[in-house]
């Protein structure tokens, strides 16, 4: 299947696109997305533990299944957790 | 037509205007806050700032805020307005109104929003400062972590 993947910010500098297309195996979730952009761009993987994702402009999980034409979003963190 | 409550926007932000969207005859009271960008952080000299959005879940996180802050204060109407792109120092990045018979509400749901707005709305800023750049970044977004949550309704107490 093929997805749409949205960077900002941070990733989509690091990548140096702001849309990726991508060819995924059938049934694979969020997080193979996410791998794959690792596998390409390993400064990626300092945003594992951190990085939000959407789905079809929803916020989703890592493990949310994908389907073919999807757009999936990877955020970076945003601006909260300063000083109020 | 999407809700006029909620906007990303690249024009300059009215506190008035977006104070009006949801003033009414019924309300006694309307809290606002606007963001400005400030000229120092964490001991640098800002120059300016780059605000990027990912627009359509922006908005669906102001609804969201707005559903959030609904049950805890049924009497508030409340308008979102960030804007994007570059930002200099002294501008308004963000308007919150919270419009309200009473005026506990409208300042609990006001400070409820910009609590969450910083935790959710997937909204960035790029920092140029004297002698360089930097994106700010804080916490994971995360809508449906209760613990953020609960911090920032412990803000408006």
């Amino acid at each position: 299947m093929h997805v749409t993947i949205r960077l900002f910010a941070r990733l989509r500098e690091m990548a140096g696109a702001s849309e990726i297309q991508r060819t995924l195996p059938d049934g694979s979730s969020v997080r193979a997305a996410w791998d794959s952009l690792v596998g390409e761009f390993p400064e990626f993987d300092d945003y594992s533990r951190a990085v939000s994702c959407a789905v079809n402009e929803d916020y989703a999980r890592m493990t949310t299944p994908l389907n073919d034409g999807d757009e999936v979003a990877f955020l970076p963190p945003v601006s909260g957790g300063e000083v109020p | 037509m999407s809700d006029p409550r909620f906007r990303v926007t690249s024009d300059p932000l009215d506190v008035g205007a977006v104070s009006a969207i949801v003033s009414s005859a019924d309300c006694g009271a309307v809290a606002t806050f606007v963001g400005l960008v400030r000229n120092e952080n964490g001991g640098r000299r800002v120059l300016w700032l780059d605000y990027e959005a990912y627009e359509p879940l922006a908005v669906k996180s102001f609804v969201r805020i707005d559903e959030e802050a609904g049950e805890r204060w049924p009497s508030i109407a409340l308008a979102i307005y960030h804007r994007v792109g570059r930002l200099d120092v002294g501008e308004a990045s963000v308007v919150v109104a919270a419009a309200s018979p009473h005026r506990a509400a409208a300042f609990g749901a006001c400070r409820y929003a910009i609590e969450r707005i910083k935790q959710i709305a997937p909204i960035w800023k790029h920092e140029h400062f004297e002698g360089g750049e930097i994106w700010i970044e804080g916490a994971t977004a995360d809508p449906m972590d209760e613990d953020a949550r609960r911090m920032a309704f412990a803000q408006c107490t």
